[in-house]
């Protein structure tokens, strides 16, 4: 990779050793970075692509690859891994249906003021066009399978994940945030205490949260046999197992959010509000009006780092549930994991694409419509 | 009841709610906020305190039902410490000892390889042929096919694409124009943080098998250096972006090499924010699981590992577990009390710039 280093003597000296070395240390300083990207993303997307389009067998003597097209996305999106990957379909009900004409609509909507606003490029429709097949995709998948009463696949459980996550955290967080800045005693204390969760490992929150949600032995049995739920486990039911892994994943993120928001919200002039305050602003007016737009900017970009995070779980479905009852807990990881373990290793590449696909997607569009316009809403 | 009768009433709502001055909180608000705050740290703690006591339980305490108080609702014990350290001695301080040597190592390093390259980035304009990048990439697909369809041995096609791109570089690659700046090399490197490992870490395995570093803290460390690069690029260009560039102007003036001024003045400028930065990246490191699952297995087996593992064929033994995970958590616990402004300030000014 050739780079070209802006010198600003362009007069060749006497060339030596360490002059030489001197000009090339800004090609030098990055080197290793570019090295190791490539060796440890560049070069294993080409050869993961590679692997989804192929079907690994174990061969007398090692093991064949044979070229599949495009067989592996085909079997997990159409075909007979459709149940696990996007789910098992029941045909939409009315709501559905009502469901399904709004989200339309609305994008038909967006469209069109896009193209009307006098403002359209084609790469910008081009782009509009790809978040918005994808939103529509991932609408029918939920739509066909959570809202008809079928069964999610580890797809649309990741989805919920990421969305229902992301936003419960970022609510909670926000609240925390809001409450640690008015002017109270021993904020700093709870700085600390609310930070702490960010830094325990997943796979023991997991185990944590298996032994809290024990409803026999563990610290709410007593409440629970108050309410009679003794004997239930909230292992068995597909909703109660999902909600116990949010929980977790809640647990952990939601610090992140209130960190990040707390530093912003003290990092904003205090004269704003106290001139607000003195104008007989209420609360709610002083956050909509000087606190909210101080801190967008921030909230947009600290939201968009969750995502991309977000996206990328395993340990807590794979410990606290294993992916069960059934299915219901499994995330896209966790799904391309256990296809590695049984040797499908063109599936789990494909699951891997896809995954890839839906998170950069979704993360570019997050920041093409939401993070851009928050920092221009702040100038 | 008339307006005029009630005038205490009022006055006593208008004390509890409004606030007297600016900088104080009305008693109803205050008391709210209180409780809301204690709720959520109860919710925190609650948790850790529930993992550490039953640490301290025979397995008796936990099978009969739920003791919450040590010495009043069960006597503590230090079996289950006992089994671990003593007992269990090597099996546990092995992949201890992994942990920390994989963490310190491969954040140390990701620091070194990224805060050098996003200084560059940040001081030194960079001007990349688009031509040779297409080139590049059309040659490292070639050697993969010939690779795997063909056959050839990989390092003779590794030699002769290099070759051939240095020739094209020699020769062909003056005639082309279009090229890509410092910001769109920046951006590369850190959207590569989008990248779920997932996708990556087939071929990661694939590649240290033919190494034959499968299993080893070489693989790990490079694997989880390169992981959080992008994270170390992100936040230490701007801290970087903040330091004056007088100091380092006069210094290349007086002779020094630019290595010279980013080790003597620069790094030391951004010293607070590289320990954010050092900090927030150990915690990855230390709680990595999903590359640890596929690239180690017992020799280079990780805390995360170890404790997933613990699942066994008996059910979980929640107390041998719990003292697992009081001894993975508690230093970076008792590093993230000790830092944690420094860290929440890093990952602000991260947010800003984004």
């Amino acid at each position: 990779m050739t780079i070209a280093v802006d010198t600003k003597s362009s007069a060749v000296t006497s060339a030596g050793f360490g002059e030489w070395l001197d000009r090339q240390s800004g090609r030098i300083m990055v080197l290793p970075a570019v090295l190791l990207i490539l060796s440890f993303a560049v070069f294993p997307l080409i050869i993961s692509a590679y692997l989804s389009v192929s079907r690994f067998a174990l061969a007398p003597g090692g093991y064949r690859l044979t070229f599949v097209g495009f067989f592996n996305f085909d079997r997990l999106l159409f075909g007979a891994q459709q149940y696990h990957f996007v789910g098992t379909f029941k045909p939409f009900s009315p709501i559905g249906w009502i469901a399904l004409v709004a989200v339309l609509a609305g994008l038909l909507f967006w469209f069109a003021r896009y193209v009307l606003s006098g403002q359209a490029t084609i790469l910008g429709f081009v782009g509009r066009l790809i978040s918005a097949s994808v939103a529509v995709a991932v609408v029918l998948a939920m739509l066909a399978t959570v809202f008809a009463g079928g069964f999610p696949g580890s797809f649309v459980t990741t989805l919920f994940y990421v969305v229902a996550g992301v936003l419960v955290q970022f609510l909670l967080g926000l609240g925390l945030a809001l409450l640690c800045a008015q002017p109270i005693r021993a904020r700093n204390w709870f700085r600390v205490i609310f930070f702490i969760p960010l830094t325990v490992t997943p796979v023991g929150i997991a185990y944590t949260f298996r032994m809290l949600a024990d409803m026999q032995k563990g610290p709410f049995a007593p409440v629970s046999g108050w309410f009679g739920l003794g004997e239930w486990s909230w292992a068995t039911q597909p909703w109660s197992a999902r909600a116990i892994i949010l929980l977790g994943d809640t647990w952990q993120w939601t610090p992140f959010m209130f960190i990040v928001l707390l530093a912003a919200i003290e990092n904003q002039s205090r004269d704003q509000i106290e001139a607000a305050r003195l104008d007989g602003a209420g609360g709610l007016q002083i956050f909509r009006d000087v606190t909210w737009p101080a801190i967008a900017p921030i909230a947009a970009t600290i939201v968009l780092i969750r995502l991309i995070e977000a996206f990328k779980i395993i340990d807590l479905p794979n410990v606290l549930t294993n992916g069960g009852p059934g299915l219901a807990t499994e995330s896209m990881t966790l799904h391309a994991f256990i296809a590695w373990r049984t040797q499908d290793l063109g599936g789990s590449a494909a699951i891997g694409y896809i995954l890839l696909f839906i998170s950069t997607v979704t993360c570019v569009s997050f920041f093409n419509y939401v993070v851009r316009r928050a920092r221009r809403y702040q100038q | 009841m008339t307006p005029d009768k009630q005038p205490w009433l009022r006055r006593l709502i208008v004390r509890l709610i409004e606030p007297p001055n600016l900088e104080t909180l009305a008693p109803l608000p205050r008391i709210a906020t209180y409780a809301a705050l204690i709720a959520w740290s109860l919710i925190v703690l609650m948790p850790l305190y529930w993992v550490v006591i039953t640490s301290f339980k025979v397995p008796v305490d936990v099978d009969t039902g739920p003791y919450y108080l040590p010495f009043i609702d069960f006597q503590p014990s230090l079996d289950a410490w006992h089994y671990i350290f003593v007992d269990l001695g090597n099996d546990t301080l092995r992949p201890y000892f992994n942990s920390v040597v994989v963490a310190l190592a491969s954040t140390t390093l990701a620091i070194l390889i990224g805060s050098l390259a996003a200084y560059a980035l940040v001081r030194i304009r960079f001007k990349v042929m688009l031509a040779s990048i297409l080139v590049f990439i059309g040659l490292l697909v070639c050697v993969i096919v010939a690779v795997a369809y063909v056959h050839l041995a990989w390092q003779l096609a590794v030699a002769v694409a290099g070759a051939l791109f240095l020739l094209f570089l020699g020769t062909l690659s003056r005639r082309f124009r279009a090229g890509v700046g410092n910001s769109d090399i920046e951006f590369w490197i850190i959207s590569n943080r989008i990248m779920p490992p997932v996708v990556a870490v087939l071929p990661i395995y694939i590649m240290f098998q033919q190494l034959h570093l499968l299993d080893t803290h070489v693989a790990l460390i490079a694997t989880y250096t390169a992981v959080n690069l992008p994270i170390v690029v992100w936040l230490t260009r701007d801290f970087f972006a903040g330091v004056p560039i007088d100091l380092e102007e006069s210094a290349e003036m007086d002779g020094a090499s630019k290595f010279r001024v980013f080790f003597t003045i620069a790094l030391p400028l951004v010293r607070s924010g590289l320990v954010a930065t050092f900090m927030l990246v150990l915690i990855l490191a230390w709680n990595e699981y999903l590359l640890a699952l596929f690239l180690s297995n017992a020799n280079a087996q990780t805390m995360p590992l170890l404790v997933s593992a613990q699942n066994g064929t008996r059910g979980p033994q929640w107390w041998y577990m719990s003292v697992l995970i009081v001894i993975m958590v508690a230093p970076v616990v008792v590093i993230a009390i000790f830092l944690q402004k420094h860290i929440a300030r890093g990952l602000l000014i991260g947010a800003v710039k984004g």
